[in-house]
């Protein structure tokens, strides 16, 4: 019915599709796995209409499909619930439903009864329970996924595409969504079902493609496959010693957390991370690992729980009390959260403690000029001037900068979020040795990294989380490829 | 789920119910404070509620409400147009040129030249932000100085007095029907027609959804460049039309017709509760703000309130209205999560 044939497509220098093809039956539904990374979503959003191709061919039944906008996949019948739903907080329900295509009456005014009815019809024919008028602000992720849900059956979607909705569902909320999907399915449309829950993936599909790195690994009968074949399909890859983390000594609990909970994010998480320890915390995109890290260093509030620097408990929801105990975080978006673009590259390195550097409470350059020297010259920053601004450099070292930024600090705790997203090889290996080094002088390091052969070569310990909880603390001589992503993806306990 | 579940009445209606009444609190706290401010002055001053006063606290209120209008439209879709006074000042100029170089024009056609020529400014604002994707507030500021600058070079040397306008225009500016001058029932039927617009067509709810969220927006197929684009185009028109009948109203007039009027109305708009970062208020909201604004202008100084102190109470009006839009928005959201997880 859908066929996407030699597919690319690249965002900058990054190749997120290279030579990708899918076939979509009517009546089957289809299952897109995948790790982090190996471009579902990228597809899901060439589907959508979101992204053009660079290259390849989409045909539907047989005809070729140019999608400009989503507007035109829309008008093809390709219906996409994505991971993060897309509602309009002000407006009521039942319009966000029908935006665009709601029921008109005479001078083509909106019949405003007429859609609150067949929203209500829709949400009974989904057996749940909303109300049409309420506006979508303040629904749980689980009811705006239902929203979006019921805007997909709305229009009698011929292509239903579900970027992971099952992740915020609970039991009953996703076998109402399988029951709507397999009704559509049988009534002809092809269902596209991206997942990580692999049981799921196995009661509701038929056939299984599996991605890696951007590119098509193989597409099978779910019957012809199990757990394990997929799992080492996704990960297949070699780890080699590429991230090698230098032994050092264990010393004293650094940082501590206890039973932290944030509600409708994580549940109860607690861990320990020691002097001269690397502690990675894998798991799957949105388990939940950068909201715990955030909430840790106080960025962002949590329920209940405590932090713990050194044994002393830590001032919650403050960046400045974590900034002051030792910790330090390097985010995961550098560019939006780690640096200040248009500042020049001495001007971000020393931004954290520029009250350190200041005289009398002012910022003489010279001071800053030297802090700044000193660390680039250690993290190796290739910069034409460190006047120039950071956003002249390239991704590996603006990192480097964020790195010095907080290195200067002299932190006791570094936590760090995808230290090595979308940098090149050579860069990564630095960033690695120096996370390494930092170890060594016992830093106590907690890194988040969605790389498996990073987590697998850099951590002493690797924490998984799946779905807002630790689903398992892993030793570095237990841990492999098949073991973290079985945790991560809730299949550890079989 | 049972048979019994789906029978009960929907979880969330009470937090619904809430919603709708908070909206309705809101239009109706500025009608409260309109009249509760009304009716201290009259106390006061029983002369304040004669005919002749409340004719020129509709008149003043007037051109405000339209130019209000049209701001709320563009506020909706997280946008703002600093350009109005400007454009009025423009549109009010041309209409006084029309009358001196054809003193027989017949009014209907002046009122749409005005509006076309605003249209054509809103069209410029429009262009600039949805091609040029420049935040509306930089480039209305430029074209604030830009269209003012025209109006001053066209205007050198000119000036307009009342002798040159026409008898019949100028009536149209203090004539009366049933007590409610003509000018304010333009004012009306601008504030119901948008309104209507706004609540029943497709294209005006899609303004409320670029403003609520421009990303989904996109992602849903609406096409936000274009109605931004008409968005401004509209803000433009019944600004040109308000400067049609500015001119209607005094007569006579300088260049410096409606200038620093595009800050009066922001502040209409954010007392009458559209939010200024867009997907909720309505123009009805904007038109009483500009009604209780102008009512200060006029009671304040039958209070006897010193005039220092006039801009003042104007400034903490638009402090109170956002801490109460503040409270409420909290309250609301608190409900209906409430509400979910009942």
């Amino acid at each position: 019915m859908l066929v996407l044939e030699g597919v690319s497509k690249s965002f900058g220098a990054v190749a997120a599709l290279r030579d990708v093809r899918l076939e979509l039956r009517a009546g089957e539904a289809h299952a897109l796995v995948g790790e982090n990374g190996a471009g579902k979503s990228t597809l899901v959003k060439i589907l959508a209409g979101a992204h053009a191709p660079d290259a390849g061919t989409i045909t539907m039944n047989g005809e070729p499909l140019v999608l400009h906008n989503p507007a035109d996949a829309r008008a093809a019948g390709i219906a996409v619930i994505y991971q993060e739903p897309t509602l309009f907080p002000d407006l009521s329900v039942a319009e966000n439903i029908f935006m665009g295509r709601q029921p008109l009456r005479g001078m083509r005014r909106i019949d405003a009864g007429e859609m609150r009815r067949r929203a209500a019809e829709l949400f009974a024919r989904l057996g749940v329970q909303l109300d049409p008028d309420r506006p979508a602000r303040g629904l749980s992720i689980a009811d705006q996924q239902l929203v979006e849900i019921a805007k997909a059956l709305s229009f009698d979607a011929r292509v239903l595409v579900m970027d992971e909705p099952t992740a915020a569902l609970s039991g009953v909320e996703v076998e109402r969504l399988f029951a709507v999907a397999r009704s559509l399915r049988d009534a002809g449309a092809a269902v596209l079902f991206i997942s990580h829950r692999f049981d799921e993936v196995f009661a509701l599909c038929e056939r299984i493609t599996v991605m890696r790195d951007g590119q098509w690994v193989s597409t099978d009968a779910a019957a012809d496959l199990t757990v394990a074949d997929v799992v080492r399909r996704m990960v297949g890859r070699e780890v080699g010693t590429l991230f090698p983390k230098e032994q050092a000594a264990i010393g004293d609990a650094r940082l501590e957390v206890r039973g932290l909970t944030r509600q409708g994010y994580f549940t109860d998480v607690s861990f320990t991370v020691h002097s001269g320890e690397i502690v990675a915390l894998a798991g799957l995109v949105g388990a939940g690992r950068s909201e715990v890290i955030r909430a840790v260093f106080g960025v962002d509030r949590y329920d209940s729980g405590e932090v713990l620097v050194d044994g002393r408990p830590l001032h919650r929801g403050s960046a400045s009390a974590a900034i002051g105990a030792g910790l330090a975080l390097v985010p995961e978006d550098r560019r939006q959260q780690g640096l200040i673009m248009e500042l020049s590259v001495e001007r971000n390195a020393t931004l954290p403690r520029r009250w350190s550097l200041a005289s009398l409470g002012l910022l003489f350059g010279g001071s800053e000029r030297r802090a700044a020297r000193d660390w680039s010259q250690r993290l190796q920053v290739k910069a034409a001037r460190l006047g120039d601004p950071v956003s002249t450099l390239s991704g590996g070292n603006q990192q480097k900068v964020v790195l010095a930024k907080w290195l200067a600090t002299q932190p006791r705790v570094l936590i760090v979020d995808e230290p090595t997203r979308g940098i090149d090889v050579g860069t990564k290996a630095e960033v690695h040795r120096l996370l390494s080094t930092l170890a060594g002088e016992g830093v106590a390091v907690l890194m988040v990294s969605s790389e498996l052969p990073e987590v697998l070569g850099m951590a002493d310990r690797v924490l998984v989380m799946h779905e807002g909880r630790l689903a398992a603390d892993i030793p570095r001589h237990q841990a492999d490829e098949e073991s973290v992503m079985l945790a991560a993806t809730g299949q550890g306990d079989r | 789920m049972t048979a019994v579940d789906t029978a009960a009445p929907p979880r969330t209606a009470r937090a619904t119910r809430l919603t709708h009444r908070v909206f309705l609190v809101r239009e109706l706290g500025i009608v409260a404070a309109l009249v509760l401010l009304i009716g201290a002055t009259a106390i006061s001053n029983h002369r304040f509620l004669s005919a002749q006063s409340v004719k020129d606290l509709l008149l003043g209120a007037t051109i405000l409400a339209i130019l209000a209008t049209g701001q709320a439209i563009v506020v909706i879709t997280r946008n703002v147009d600093l350009s109005v006074g400007s454009v009025l000042g423009l549109s009010a100029f041309a209409t006084g040129t029309l009358f001196l170089d054809h003193p027989g024009i017949p009014i209907p056609v002046v009122l749409v030249a005005g509006a076309a020529l605003g249209a054509v400014c809103g069209a410029v604002n429009g262009a600039l932000i949805a091609a040029a994707r420049v935040p509306a507030l930089v480039v209305t500021l430029g074209t604030l100085y830009v269209f003012r600058g025209v109006d001053y070079q066209w205007a050198t040397g000119k000036q307009i007095n009342a002798a040159d306008i026409p008898q019949s225009f100028l009536h149209m500016g203090t004539n009366t029907v049933l007590g409610v001058p003509i000018l304010t029932l333009f004012a009306l039927v601008v504030v119901l027609c948008a309104g209507f617009y706004l609540r029943s067509y497709r294209s005006g709810r899609e303004l409320y959804a670029i403003g609520s969220d421009p990303a989904a927006a996109r992602l849903s197929g609406i096409a936000v460049g274009r109605r931004v684009f008409f968005a401004f185009v509209t803000c433009g028109a019944l600004a040109g039309l308000a400067g049609v009948l500015y001119v209607a109203r005094f007569g006579t007039l300088d260049a410096n017709a409606g200038l620093g009027q595009e800050l009066n109305v922001v502040a209409a708009v954010v007392v009458g509760g559209v939010a200024i970062f867009g997907g909720s208020g309505s123009v009805y909201g904007a038109a009483l703000g500009a009604m209780l604004l102008t009512t200060i202008g006029s009671a304040l100084p039958v209070l006897g309130v010193t005039p220092f102190w006039q801009r003042a109470a104007v400034g903490a009006l638009i402090l109170a209205a956002i801490g109460l839009d503040r409270a409420l928005s909290v309250r609301v959201t608190k409900s209906l999560q409430r509400g979910v997880h009942q």
